[in-house]
């Protein structure tokens, strides 16, 4: 059932400028959450497994099993990914051939290249900035689980308005201590009396009142308040989850912050980073890779079936990539002895949700991995595509404080990819 | 009840007089300006005489029609400038000694001692870390070792006090491996290697210039000088050489922005051309960037503001630029003379509660603003609360990062190192240079750390020194409470706040410990401590 597999077609470029324009009114996401696998998976070990390539390119991963999507395969690492193929679309042919970690982050999550001069925004703190305005939760609007990036500035250029809060902490034990929200052995009644004396002592505080600097923080404190004692507290606190539920997440770090992401998005939360290290597996790759795809495998589909469960999977949107993928031919040679090295001419990445089509396969590797055969998609084709289902046009102004004239995210000059991932969105 | 009337003649005169005082006092209180001192931040007197940047910012603040304040107290000024000038709070071994010191010029002998610290050379070089981009990752790229090289360098060169002039020529001049001849890095941490973005970094940097808003053939004339700086790699992992490059061995005709044409022939390097205009005592603009820049650092605002787009902005300050200008090129490009000569002086040492006769946004740059810590001196005082140094296993930069517990915040060579402390509290991420990088705002994100992360918790609690002031609780609630109170404010307690306690102690219905730990609490999230004042 090949023709499930939908693969570049000369239809494309007229499909992108039908997508374009009216249908941004009709988009439904509302939440992005961004799986990043930091490190940079391998891609043959995951989405798109070679088995015919042989020992040398599979190691101990060399089964490729049937999903529940006739003509799809995914790698046997992934067996319960494996049941729910029709829920997520697969991009085989994702390429930018920068084999840099830093550079890589930077062009996968902001969508320019780098060296131009200018720090670009994430993602994350593009979205933030349009979406912030209308969202009136209290829990902030960007939130990275749990530790932050630290490879560039997530906020860009758009300044520290629209740096992502960042929760610390580690949802898999048994109090998820949020930093700054959920402090351990403080009780809220402490936490009230303190609140009380503090007003008692700010002398130098009463003293000037109007200070500008002096108003900020105050509206900081209040802001910081309500979401110690209000619903922000709440939403980390997974002992209001039943047993089964964070079972079937898996009780460790990645499942239990899926499972939050999922609590966030309930809450209207715009965008959630799920910042998951480990993946820059250079020695002891399959030992690692092992361990961590069954983690990923059970917390991943959790969260996907979970959110459908919950009719949010139409408005969220799932993206699942690392900066790279890995070298499809392993190095067996000292001092990797079995490893794979960064590889960024091709890799997977995993979409669902928020009106990307489930059960497709955008483009396609080479025989063994290692080059884009067909429909390549660039980072800017990528990132183009969530900003347009989340409703955010790529060529319009992207506002700042630094009067900087720039647009969204517009093609780079020269560019000559072919698009947006128009043929797994539901625009129209 | 002949006594009993006498007793009430008595009274009444007893009123007279005492009205006559009170009336006498009010007029004495209302045309002495110098009474009305806010305790505990202000002194009624000054006790150091006005130096030669006073009387310039006396010129000014006439023209505005407003005063000088008060000065402020001798606990306000410690904490002030061990914080500008040592990037720490001070101990309180270092607080009593001063406030015990009675000699007339104990504040300048202080002053002298703390530009002699390591602290001054380490928390300057924090400074000049972030306008010269001291990082590993991107975009600067500069990776570990050229860092610590660069770091290494331009510490020692302010710790000897390099003359300023003679710093700048040879970060913009030398040639060699960024391992070996660190202030090559200049050219190496710098989005991008055109020689436009080489004359934008050196515009911004040395003259204060926004280089985009130079008209093109002044841009293209600038950019000629760095035509010839070429890279090239090595065998070690990072290294780099930045030389200059033989051809094209052709005459190069050129223009500095003063509009002086210059011919450059093959066997000159042209930065060393450059180098030599801009340091030449004539250039107005090298010497403006740097008072004003030091002004900026000490003051918390330039003279011009933004200090990175001064070029060519006029303002109420000028006489005192001149006269900067004039002391920084009288004393050979001495900037410790410059920093000392701002800290010595009543400008410098005043309250900074502001009063109604000082709103004008014009003269903002004649007071010391209030303004939060910096993100690394806020980090360090923490850990002098605590006890504990903040250990970093990054693993960003590769390869991993370990700090040992040791070293102080202020001193991390690398702008890259992970730490959402430092990014959650303002600490510029180094990629343009551009002082408004770093963040000195308040945010709920910054205040949620604040009053209630796990972090502050287990500071307080591990605290020795605090415990210390606690276990004397018994022997009386006054003296304790001033020790926590100098530990975190560098001032003992009013009696206002003293009997806020007091009254806290008794109604709170917790432990005495765990009082005293809240009041510590509350101080440090006080306005005081995290705000320089």
């Amino acid at each position: 059932m090949k023709s499930r597999i939908v693969f570049v077609s000369i239809f494309c470029a007229a499909a992108m400028t039908l997508a374009a324009g009216d249908s941004l009114q009709k988009t439904k996401a509302k939440s992005v959450i961004q799986i990043w696998m930091w490190g940079g998976p391998s891609q043959n070990d995951t989405f798109d497994p070679k088995p015919a390539a042989g020992y040398d390119y599979c190691g101990q991963l060399d089964k490729a099993i049937p999903t529940n999507v006739p003509g799809i395969e995914i790698n046997g690492s992934l067996p319960m990914l494996a049941k729910i193929a029709d829920k997520y679309s697969i991009i085989r042919s994702m390429t930018h051939g920068i084999n840099g970690h830093e550079s890589a982050a930077y062009y996968m999550q902001t969508g320019h290249k780098p060296g131009t001069g200018l720090v670009y925004p994430s993602l994350g703190a593009i979205v933030c900035a349009f979406k912030g305005k209308t969202y009136a939760g209290k829990i902030p609007p960007y939130i990275v689980l749990t530790q932050s990036q630290g490879r560039f500035s997530e906020e860009g250029f758009l300044g520290p308005l629209y740096k992502p809060f960042v929760t610390g902490g580690d949802p898999g034990r048994p109090v998820f201590a949020v930093e700054g929200i959920v402090a351990e052995g403080i009780t809220q009644q402490q936490q009230q009396r303190r609140r009380e004396l503090l007003g008692n002592l700010d002398n130098l505080g009463r003293l000037m009142p109007d200070y500008p600097d002096f108003v900020l923080f105050d509206q900081a404190q209040n802001e910081a308040y309500e979401m110690i004692l209000g619903e922000t507290r709440k939403v980390f606190d997974l002992s209001e989850e039943p047993d089964e539920v964070r079972n079937r997440y898996g009780r460790n770090w990645f499942g239990q912050t899926c499972l939050v992401a999922r609590r966030l998005v309930e809450k209207g939360v715009p965008y959630i980073t799920i910042n998951y290290p480990g993946w820059d597996t250079h020695k002891q790759h399959f030992q690692t890779m092992q361990r961590k795809l069954s983690e990923f495998d059970q917390g991943l589909s959790a969260l996907i079936e979970d959110l459908e469960k919950r009719n949010l999977l139409e408005t969220t949107i799932i993206w699942c990539s690392g900066e790279f993928g890995r070298t499809p031919k392993i190095q067996w040679e000292p001092p990797w002895n079995g490893g794979r090295n960064h590889w960024g001419h091709c890799f997977s990445v995993l979409v669902a949700g928020g009106g990307f089509k489930g059960g497709f396969v955008v483009g396609a590797s080479d025989d063994k991995g290692e080059y884009v055969a067909q429909r390549p998609v660039y980072p800017e084709d990528l990132l183009r595509s969530i900003l347009k289902l989340i409703g955010i046009d790529p060529d319009e102004n992207l506002p700042n404080d630094r009067g900087i004239d720039v647009k969204v995210l517009p093609y780079p000059e020269g560019y000559s990819g072919q698009g947006e991932l128009i043929e797994i969105m539901g625009l129209k | 009840m002949m006594n009993q009337g006498a007793h009430y003649d008595i009274l009444k005169q007893m009123d007279k007089r005492l009205w006559l005082l009170i009336f006498v006092f009010a007029i004495f209180c209302f045309i002495q300006p110098g009474s009305s001192a806010i305790k505990p931040y202000e002194d009624e007197n000054w006790t150091i005489a006005e130096n030669i940047i006073d009387a310039r910012i006396n010129e000014i603040l006439n023209k505005y029609n407003a005063k000088m304040r008060n000065p402020c107290s001798d606990y306000v000024f410690i904490r002030r400038v061990y914080l500008d000038a040592a990037g720490r709070l001070p101990t309180l071994q270092e607080i009593d000694d001063f406030i015990k010191d009675k000699k007339p010029n104990k504040r300048k002998t202080l002053i002298d001692n703390l530009l002699e610290k390591d602290d001054f050379a380490l928390y300057w070089s924090m400074k000049w870390c972030d306008i010269l981009r001291v990082k590993s990752e991107y975009p600067i790229n500069l990776w570990p070792n050229a860092v610590q090289a660069y770091h290494r360098w331009i510490y020692e060169k302010i710790r000897e006090n390099m003359p300023y002039d003679r710093f700048a020529r040879q970060l913009l001049t030398s040639s060699g491996s960024n391992f070996r001849v660190p202030p090559v890095n200049f050219y190496r941490a710098i989005q991008g290697r055109s020689p436009q973005s080489i004359a934008k970094a050196v515009c911004q940097t040395f003259m204060g210039i926004d280089f985009e808003k130079l008209p093109q053939d002044q841009r293209e004339n600038l950019a000629l000088f760095f035509s010839r700086v070429a890279y090239k790699k090595t065998m070690e992992w990072k290294e780099e050489i930045v030389y200059l490059n033989p051809e094209p061995a052709k005459k190069i005709r050129t223009a500095f922005i003063d509009g002086k044409s210059v011919e450059i022939f093959p066997e000159e390097d042209p930065r060393i051309v450059f180098a030599n205009w801009l340091i030449s005592p004539e250039n107005k603009w090298f010497n403006r960037n740097i008072v004003n820049r030091i002004w900026a650092w000490i003051m918390g605002q330039g003279i011009i503001e933004p200090v990175d787009d001064a070029y060519g902005r006029d303002t109420p300050g000028k006489d005192l630029l001149v006269l900067l200008e004039d002391e920084l090129i009288k004393s050979g490009y001495d900037l410790k003379h410059l920093i000392r000569i701002i800290l010595n002086s009543r400008t410098y040492q005043q309250s900074s509660i502001p009063t109604r006769d000082t709103k004008n946004s014009e003269i903002q740059f004649a007071f010391y603003k209030v303004r939060q810590m910096e993100a690394e001196v806020l980090l360090d005082a923490l850990c002098y609360i605590g006890g504990k140094g903040e250990e970093y296993v990054s693993q960003i930069p590769e390869p991993y990062t370990y700090i040992p517990r040791e070293n102080r915040n202020i001193g991390l060579a690398d702008g890259s190192i992970t730490s959402s402390f430092l990014i959650t509290f303002g600490r510029p991420s180094r990629d343009t240079g551009l002082v408004t990088e770093r963040s000195s705002k308040p945010t709920d994100k910054q205040r949620l750390y604040m009053l209630n992360s796990s972090d502050i918790q287990r500071r307080i609690s591990s605290s020795s020194e605090l415990r210390k002031a606690i276990s004397q609780l018994w022997r009386g609630k006054k003296e304790s409470i001033n020790t926590i109170y100098k530990i975190l404010l560098s001032r003992p307690a009013t009696d206002e706040e003293i009997s806020v306690m007091e009254e806290y102690f008794s109604t709170s219905g917790v432990q005495p410990y765990q009082v005293a730990g809240d009041i510590a609490w509350a101080l440090i999230n006080s306005k005081e401590f995290i705000f320089k004042h």
